[in-house]
């Protein structure tokens, strides 16, 4: 432990917890916001802070900040046989497992400050690190490698389940500590489905280890990063853990637990103020934990295609077609906005799931967790062990075979992130065209005025 | 015991149109196609609407009002105009000088179902050409909170002195007595065409299109 380290473990621990915080925060924007755009409505985006005169709306951003400040201004109300020691403590162990969960997650490949130039200002534009290997430690100049994860914990994901798995105390004591049948309704589904769906959701991930071969989440990323992104290796897999984990987080389609139209609001119906910003957070920075969680194991977590730690190198098989060595200091810059952008799309991608699907019935929901879920993760663990048996015996010319395969994923990727991020851009500036219709007196008023006017534009 | 049969009644005839249900294939109960047909069509609605959003080219919420896009009127800044016949608030008519037009013949207060109109006649002082011909309102008070917006006193003024072309609503107000408009407040109030007049003409005593018909000389 040298003064580097720690100040290195600080800012670790600052950049994992104010990204969840202020994603979780900027989620429920998105939540309302993208939803709006989904159902064709505007949203809210009325929240609005004067500075020097002029209004500023900021597309609706201020929403959550003016949630904040609504929560910690409302009565702290309690019901009066409520079990007061819980009825406190359910939320703060909500939201605590879902800080402590991010602990083990990288988002960044071993920073090696020796591959700093540290001579003058101009850092950035040390040497390459080597592509294989760890740099050794240098007590003599204080430099250690540092590993870009808060914890780096060899169990590794056994602490995610392990922690993942305290999600359902939080619950289950709120509802049981509030003294409201509904609540209590609400805790027993969100204990029931949550103990369902962890079997799931550890045994999705079995083949996944199995063919990592650690239980490492940064050797997990390592391995990807080296061959292919988990989502090719195991694609049921994926499937399976991102309903499990829509599932854990207790949102659309398997927001059972809260189902405003038959419990009120489950287990936290009781909860006011900032007990309920408490839990309306964890779940929001649940989804957030999950998608991190969700990118690491399956999409490549903070590798990109053909991106190593030297550097660029685009290969097919044995045939090498560009390779480029790139600054250590930028390659982990790559590294990290890669990680957190994915998790931005993940988080993406699970709004709009949510805000697409209805929500299933109970008795479908644990249908869907012990016959079909389950059932599907036990065999992908099975053809995936014969698979792999078969592969390890097959010898060279398969292995051969797959290192192809797996540069031609790779490239599949690259191709597939060009061409959307292309086709969105294009889309984006393509012409818009609307349907006119001036059909009676009241829009042909509007014709005359030149359109609809709205005074202060909308954001 | 052999069980007795009777025998069946036929089924009575439907009298409703069955509904078609999706047939509960394979694709249809792997969940996967559709829940990937569903999120797809969420996207197409955010990229386009988000897209029109962003660039400011959100669809007229009134002249595209049937577009796919958001056609949301956001109210207080942007109104839909109401219809060319829409009844508003009332508003007294005046002459070319400016004076009101109504003659106090109490026709719309007496149409009028609700009794919301209360009008205090006055005669026009001794020289003016209009007295023995006309009188004036003194008073005349609309209570806003009874009106019903029939329209039937403006259908029975004779004069075209009360009209209810304004375009406006009833306004909120936090008490009842600022909901009773008099003689001054109706006078205030503008057209859809922005005039305080009617087109339809007035042909007052002594101009040449006016008849020449008053209390003393008739027919």
């Amino acid at each position: 432990m040298t003064p580097l380290t720690l100040i290195a473990d600080v800012v670790k621990i600052l950049i994992m917890v104010m990204f969840v915080l202020n994603l979780a925060a900027i989620l429920t924007w998105a939540d309302r916001r993208q939803s709006s755009m989904i159902q064709d409505r505007i949203g809210p985006n009325r929240a609005v802070v004067k500075i020097f005169g002029k209004e500023f709306r900021l597309a609706g951003l201020l929403h959550p900040a003016a949630d904040g400040l609504k929560f910690f201004t409302k009565e702290d109300f309690m019901p009066p046989k409520a079990d007061k020691l819980l009825f406190t403590l359910a939320p703060m162990m909500a939201m605590a497992m879902v800080f402590t969960l991010v602990a083990v997650i990288p988002f960044g490949d071993t920073l090696c400050p020796h591959a700093f130039h540290w001579n003058g200002w101009r850092f950035w534009e040390g040497p390459a690190v080597q592509r294989w290997g760890t740099c050794a430690a240098d007590p003599g100049k204080g430099y250690y490698p540092i590993d870009l994860v808060v914890a780096p914990l060899g169990v590794g994901i056994l602490y995610v389940f392990a922690m993942a798995g305290q999600g359902i105390i939080g619950a289950a004591i709120a509802g049981w500590a509030s003294d409201n049948k509904f609540s209590l309704m609400g805790a027993l589904r969100a204990a029931s489905q949550m103990v369902s769906y962890e079997v799931t959701l550890g045994m999705s991930l079995i083949g996944a280890m199995m063919i990592y071969g650690t239980v490492r989440l940064d050797d997990m990323v390592r391995w990807q990063d080296e061959h292919t992104w988990g989502i090719f290796v195991q694609p049921l897999a994926f499937f399976l853990f991102f309903a499990a984990a829509v599932a854990e987080n207790k949102r659309i389609p398997f927001d059972l637990p809260e189902a405003e139209s038959e419990l009120v609001s489950g287990y936290f119906t009781e909860y006011a103020g900032m007990k309920f910003g408490m839990f309306y957070f964890a779940e929001y920075a649940e989804v957030v934990t999950g998608s991190m969680l969700l990118v690491t194991i399956f999409l490549g977590g903070w590798s990109l295609p053909f991106f190593h730690r030297d550097g660029l190198l685009i290969q097919f098989g044995n045939a090498t077609v560009v390779q480029a060595l790139v600054p250590h200091f930028w390659m982990i810059v790559l590294n990290v906005l890669a990680f957190f952008g994915k998790v931005l799309v993940v988080c993406w991608l699970q709004v709009v799931v949510r805000w697409t699907l209805p929500r299933f019935r109970y008795d479908q929901l644990m249908r869907l967790g012990w016959k079909i879920l389950l059932p599907a993760s036990l065999a992908n663990i099975l053809v995936t062990g014969v698979v792999w048996l078969a592969l390890d015996k097959a010898g060279l010319a398969a292995s051969d075979g797959l290192k192809l395969a797996a540069d031609l994923t790779q490239a599949l990727v690259a191709v597939a992130i060009t061409v959307g991020v292309l086709r969105l851009l294009i889309g984006f500036f393509g012409p818009v065209k609307h349907q006119r219709d001036v059909v009676g007196s009241s829009a042909q008023i509007a014709a005359k005025r030149g359109g609809t006017k709205a005074e202060p534009m909308q954001a | 015991m052999a069980t007795p049969t009777f025998p069946k009644k036929p089924a009575a005839p439907l009298n409703a149109t069955p509904v078609a249900y999706a047939p509960k294939d394979l694709e249809v109960k792997s969940y996967l196609p559709e829940i990937f047909r569903g999120v797809g069509v969420s996207m197409r609605h955010f990229f386009e609407n988000t897209r029109e959003m962003l660039r400011g080219k959100r669809p007229d919420p009134v002249l595209d009002r049937y577009d796919d896009g958001i056609t949301t009127i956001s109210y207080p800044e942007q109104k839909r105009p109401y219809p060319e016949r829409f009844r508003g608030i009332h508003r007294l008519t005046t002459r070319t000088d400016g004076s009101v037009r109504c003659v106090a013949c109490l026709c719309c207060s007496t149409a009028c179902p609700a009794q919301c109109i209360f009008i205090e006649a006055g005669e026009y002082p001794e020289g003016d050409k209009r007295r023995g011909y006309e009188r004036y309102p003194v008073k005349f008070v609309i209570d806003e909170l009874r009106c019903i917006f029939c329209g039937y006193c403006v259908e029975a003024c004779p004069c075209d002195a009360i009209r209810m072309d304004t375009g406006m609503h009833a306004v909120p107000y936090d008490s009842r007595d600022q909901f009773i408009y008099d003689r001054d407040l109706l006078l205030s109030f503008e057209g859809r065409d922005g005039s305080y007049e009617t087109r339809n003409p007035r042909h007052e005593p002594g101009e040449k299109t006016h008849p020449g018909i008053d209390r003393e000389h008739h027919h």
